[in-house]
């Protein structure tokens, strides 16, 4: 069974990944501008020259043709030439791509850390007062562009991870503290604490495992939140990762290196989603 | 309506109505240069100084705040009106339809928003004129924030269809596209409204995002974001403190929206 599922969900990142690489070639050959070369415009280069720069050109019209060649350099670790930066894309993203890593993973490590200890919090006290200021903190986050959080943490001199801890933060603290309220009102939370249960064991023995698969799913989302957090983050505080690259290619309009780069974090979110539904259905396997 | 929610509405209206009279307020526009006084602290004049250029801060606030409010709704309509196609659509008809349209759903929804916005702000010219930028911005924020709501419809529209009135409806000869104008999407109405004004304060603080990272509304025209992008060479907040005014502005309104919302959010759930 748990099997089958990692099988399906193997297949279903591979199709997903095919088809958002298919979007993006198709969104990328069908750009204005893609066909433009100014070496075209050079007046130094003879009609011949330019002749076959446009017949080079052409052998990319084709979208299929043009995304085919694309996966068989991908799959030799050949992903093309970013024209903004002059430099393999691969190496580009090998160069980047641990310190995004380092960056989101401690962004959510601490996020999710406070967001439990702020959730079990009024799950467990259920002191109004206090409920309500950890709404209004969150709350307050929430309505914070992500752009601006960063532009604040340069200001204070924040880390970058802090940062996208910030911006994961109230997302999913809101979530979680709805779950553990939920599991701590079912019935036989209410039976355990009659009996004598102590605290403790009726968290650790009752209310989060009966929470867990949920809490991560949210766990999971909150990857992709995390990630999408480190573009603001990395550009504007300076920080050389695979967001500032992404940022840098959106502005410089370096399509292919932004194709490269939405490919791998659409793979990074979705093993993450997949990871987190595995995961998730072990502990309900085990539960039964 | 509790207090808050009340409070909420009336913020709300007034920042609106304020931001409507930005012609009666602000007569000068907001690209009217004073060249002799850039970067200007707070006058009499200028209530909010002038920007580095020498425009006037409060006028580009109250224009950036009208645009923002006029073309965040729009948006959230043309996203709304896509959900309810899609999803509402794919609901309806159900089978390899519905799994389809679920498919290309989860699709754009493996992107984070941020990246799928700026990739996609970047297939598009970036060198537009500033009216072109402010309707490229917000119609691909309506063209791409679809999705989620698409799931909730979907969801809501596949509920529907074994229900009692369909059936008679059915029975009675309605088939086709008829029975779904006719029918489901009218019972779609309370998650549609739902889903419309949900989508209103994601587009505003997207938008923000996009206009800080130079992705978004070209000068000279004003936005939220571009309005925000100042806040990038402040050395400390005390020193100019009434540049943090597009924050607490956008801050209140997107707050305002959360709170007459909170009720709507549990429907669309």
């Amino acid at each position: 069974m748990l099997g089958w599922r990692i099988v399906r969900h193997a297949v279903a990142t591979l199709a997903t990944i095919l088809l958002g690489g298919l979007l993006s070639a198709t969104l990328v050959r069908l750009a204005p501008g893609f066909d433009a070369d100014e070496q075209q415009l050079d007046p130094r280069l003879s009609a011949e020259s330019v002749r076959t720069l446009r017949e080079s050109r052409a052998q990319k019209h084709s979208i299929f043709r043009f995304y085919l060649r694309y996966i068989n350099g991908a799959m030799h670790g050949e992903l093309g030439a970013s024209h903004s930066l002059s430099q393999p894309v691969g190496t580009l993203l090998r160069e980047r791509a641990p310190l995004t890593l380092r960056l989101v993973a401690l962004g959510l490590l601490l996020s999710w850390s406070v967001a439990m200890a702020m959730a079990l919090t009024s799950a467990w006290l259920r002191v109004s007062a206090l409920d309500a200021l950890s709404t209004i903190v969150t709350g307050t986050f929430l309505c914070i562009p992500a752009a601006v959080l960063a532009l604040l943490s340069v200001l204070w001199n924040v880390p970058g991870s802090l940062a996208i801890a910030l911006i994961v933060l109230p997302r999913v603290y809101r979530y979680w503290r709805t779950l553990l309220v939920k599991a701590y009102s079912l019935p036989h939370i209410t039976t355990a604490r009659a009996k004598g249960l102590g605290e403790l064991r009726v968290l650790f023995w009752h209310v989060i495992p009966m929470a867990a698969s949920q809490l991560l799913a949210v766990a999971g989302v909150s990857v992709s939140v995390a990630l999408g957090a480190a573009i603001p983050v990395e550009a504007l505080c300076g920080l050389a990762g695979v967001g500032q690259l992404a940022w840098q290619a959106a502005l410089a309009r370096d399509l292919p290196l932004l194709m490269n780069i939405t490919i791998l974090v659409t793979l990074v979110t979705l093993l993450a989603h997949s990871g987190a539904d595995v995961i998730g259905h072990m502990l309900r396997s085990q539960e039964i | 309506m509790s207090v808050f929610r009340k409070l909420a509405c009336v913020a709300l209206l007034l920042v609106v109505g304020v931001s409507m009279a930005a012609n009666w307020l602000a007569p000068a526009g907001y690209a009217k240069q004073y060249r002799t006084q850039p970067n200007a602290p707070p006058t009499r004049q200028h209530w909010l100084g002038t920007d580095e250029v020498g425009r006037d801060r409060f006028a580009r606030l109250l224009y950036g705040t009208r645009i923002s409010l006029l073309l965040a709704p729009a948006a959230a309509l043309i996203s709304t009106l896509m959900a309810a196609l899609v999803g509402g659509l794919a609901g309806y008809l159900g089978g390899g339809w519905a799994r389809l349209a679920m498919a290309v759903t989860d699709l754009f929804l493996s992107l984070p928003w941020l990246f799928l916005l700026i990739t996609v702000r970047a297939l598009m010219p970036l060198n537009v004129s500033p009216l072109a930028s402010v309707l490229v911005t917000f119609l691909m924020l309506g063209m791409l924030g679809w999705t989620s709501a698409a799931r909730v419809l979907c969801t809501t529209s596949a509920s529907l269809r074994g229900s009692g009135f369909l059936l008679q409806a059915r029975a009675s000869g309605i088939r086709g596209v008829r029975l779904f104008f006719v029918h489901v999407l009218p019972n779609l109405t309370p998650v549609l409204f739902a889903q419309f004004w949900i989508s209103i304060p994601v587009f505003i603080l997207s938008e923000a995002n996009l206009g800080i990272l130079g992705l978004g509304v070209a000068e000279p025209m004003p936005s939220w974001g571009s309005l925000l992008k100042e806040l990038e060479g402040l050395v400390s907040i005390s020193e100019e403190p009434w540049k943090f005014a597009s924050l607490i502005l956008l801050v209140l309104v997107v707050t305002s929206f959360q709170l007459v919302l909170s009720n709507r959010e549990e429907m669309a759930a």
